[in-house]
């Protein structure tokens, strides 16, 4: 509790900073007489914060995020589906090691909005492009991870199991999967990380037709020079990776450190 | 309990175990290392008999190639007449490190193996395993995570998972050898009380003499480099046997000193 008030007082001492920087307070006669910076430059909260409600109300945010949330889950699960088996199979076979193995490596350097101009191309400024984009910003960090979580589960176990009359592919699901699951999910978190910064980029550079998401409205923010709509959706942008980290990934990961015996209390 | 739970726990199907002129060798970086060397042996149905010697003698490998987890170079190892070609739910193991699975709990381990036997529903499955918990004293436990449990506990449990899928012969290698000393009594004292209700054929591998005298009705004697059976010594004292018996000490001395004796002659090659 007495940790929670701590986090609660510093955010609420950071806004109170930035309000009386920006003259929010000078009705209360706190704060410079002059901004320290021009609402262009830098708005004060009250207005991001009208902005906000404004576009909440009538829920053009709400629409927008919709449309992100929409690409980001469809990118993301498709980069599941293909980075989990693929893992899978770099781990087990070191042909694929070698070859794919290397290439996911190569490019999980490549932060994928790299690819962006060549989706643009490829794909047109359409969903695909931006599909796309985060599918290769999900996908080889996947790979990776589980590459890497199947690596490192002892070998005892699936000794173990062959001994109890597992097949090899009986023991690959219930045995291997399971056990390199700290990993896998470690590996999920990063990719939906990624994903999500993948998406914003690509939002950002790909005006499509098909939806305005989030990234778009920073994109216009920035164009009208509309700051305060432009901090409002970093706020929001925020708001969305935390809120699937504690959702999503918290319980999951809890869960897997109190079976594993790997908490810290 | 289920009419088919209570037949699948009064069974007990036990089998006889013979091994004819193994050899196996390993490859390592300095060479080639022969594990066994023309070793043969019969192990009756319901016998418990411990393949003892030190490190490098092959009790290790032999017991891997009863399993069918690895395969002999030449000469077979059968069970009731049938080659062994891989592992099978015959055969249970049980490992030095406990080998649980960390994503299940207690009673989800013990249910693994049982899963994969036919001819029983989920219902009569669980009421198998619960009983193997009893057996072993865990089942207050079905419902703990592994890493709660302690050293001696997880062993309890590793062994009610052999246990469960009712296999004829039980492999153990170096189960206990991670255990502190009075744990480990308390277990040579459970797993005998076990082999007499549920009457199977045992395998047990140790390094540790007394051990193997305590528990086993006949200690096999292997010396290293290569890997060859030498000796077997049959112990007649009556169980429940205490390690700290004098008899039994005796007789471990006695072995002690053959052992001795070989590494000695190794040596002196």
């Amino acid at each position: 509790m007495k940790r929670v008030i701590t986090t609660v007082v510093f955010f609420a001492l950071l806004i109170i900073l930035w309000a009386t920087l920006t003259g929010d307070l000078l009705r209360f006669g706190i704060g410079p007489e002059e901004p320290v910076w021009n609402p262009y430059v830098l708005p004060p909260p009250s207005v991001v914060g009208q902005y906000l409600w404004d576009n909440l109300i009538n829920l053009k945010l709400l629409s927008a995020m919709g449309v992100t949330l929409q690409r980001l889950l469809i990118g993301y699960i498709i980069g599941l589906v293909l980075g989990v088996p693929l893992g899978m199979l770099a781990a087990r076979f070191k042909c694929i090691n070698d070859t794919l193995g290397v290439l996911a490596l190569g490019l999980q350097a490549l932060p994928s909005v790299c690819w962006v101009p060549l989706a643009c191309i490829w794909f047109g400024q359409t969903e695909a492009a931006l599909l796309f984009v985060v599918i290769m910003g999900t996908l080889w960090s996947v790979l990776l991870s589980t590459q890497n979580g199947m690596k490192n589960v002892p070998p005892i176990y699936a000794r173990a199991a062959r001994t109890m009359g597992s097949g090899p592919l009986h023991t690959l699901i219930f045995v291997t999967l399971p056990a390199s699951a700290p990993f896998v999910v470690s590996g999920m978190k990063q990719g939906w990380a990624f994903a999500w910064r993948s998406l914003m980029a690509a939002e950002i550079y790909v005006s499509v037709v098909g939806g305005f998401g989030i990234g778009q409205y920073l994109h216009f923010g920035r164009e009208l020079q509309r700051m305060y709509q432009v901090i409002g959706i970093m706020f929001i942008i925020i708001l969305v990776g935390l809120l699937a980290d504690k959702l999503l990934f918290s319980p999951v990961e809890a869960w897997l450190h109190r079976r594993w015996g790997t908490d810290k209390e | 309990m289920q009419e088919k739970t209570k037949q699948e726990i009064q069974e007990f199907p036990t089998a006889k175990l013979s091994v004819e002129h193994v050899y196996k060798d390993f490859k390592t970086k300095r060479g080639t290392v022969r594990a066994l060397e023309d070793a043969s042996l019969t192990i009756n149905e319901g016998e418990f008999v411990c393949f003892v010697g030190p490190s490098g003698c092959g009790k290790s490998t032999l017991l891997n190639i009863i399993a069918g987890l690895e395969k002999p170079d030449q000469g077979k190892a059968l069970i009731d007449g049938v080659p062994i070609t891989g592992p099978g739910r015959d055969r249970m193991m049980m490992f030095q490190e406990h080998a649980l699975f960390p994503w299940l709990d207690v009673i989800g381990n013990v249910m693994f193996g049982l899963k994969q036997k036919p001819n029983l529903n989920n219902k009569e499955r669980l009421e198998v395993a619960k009983y193997y918990l009893y057996l072993v004293k865990m089942d207050k436990f079905a419902h703990a995570n592994i890493h709660e449990l302690s050293g001696g506990m997880r062993q309890r449990v590793a062994l009610a998972r052999s246990l469960a899928p009712n296999p004829k012969i039980l492999l153990m290698d170096e189960p206990f050898s991670a255990l502190d000393a009075m744990t480990r009594e308390q277990l040579y004292g459970d797993i005998q009380d076990i082999w007499e209700k549920r009457r199977k054929t045992i395998v047990f591998v140790t390094h540790n003499v007394r051990e193997s005298v305590c528990l086993g009705s006949r200690v096999i004697l292997f010396s290293p480099h290569p890997g060859r059976v030498r000796k077997e010594f049959r112990v007649e004292l009556p169980r429940p046997r205490n390690i700290n018996n004098h008899d039994l000490a005796d007789i471990a001395r006695e072995i002690t000193a053959e052992l001795k004796g070989y590494q000695n002659a190794a040596e002196s090659d």
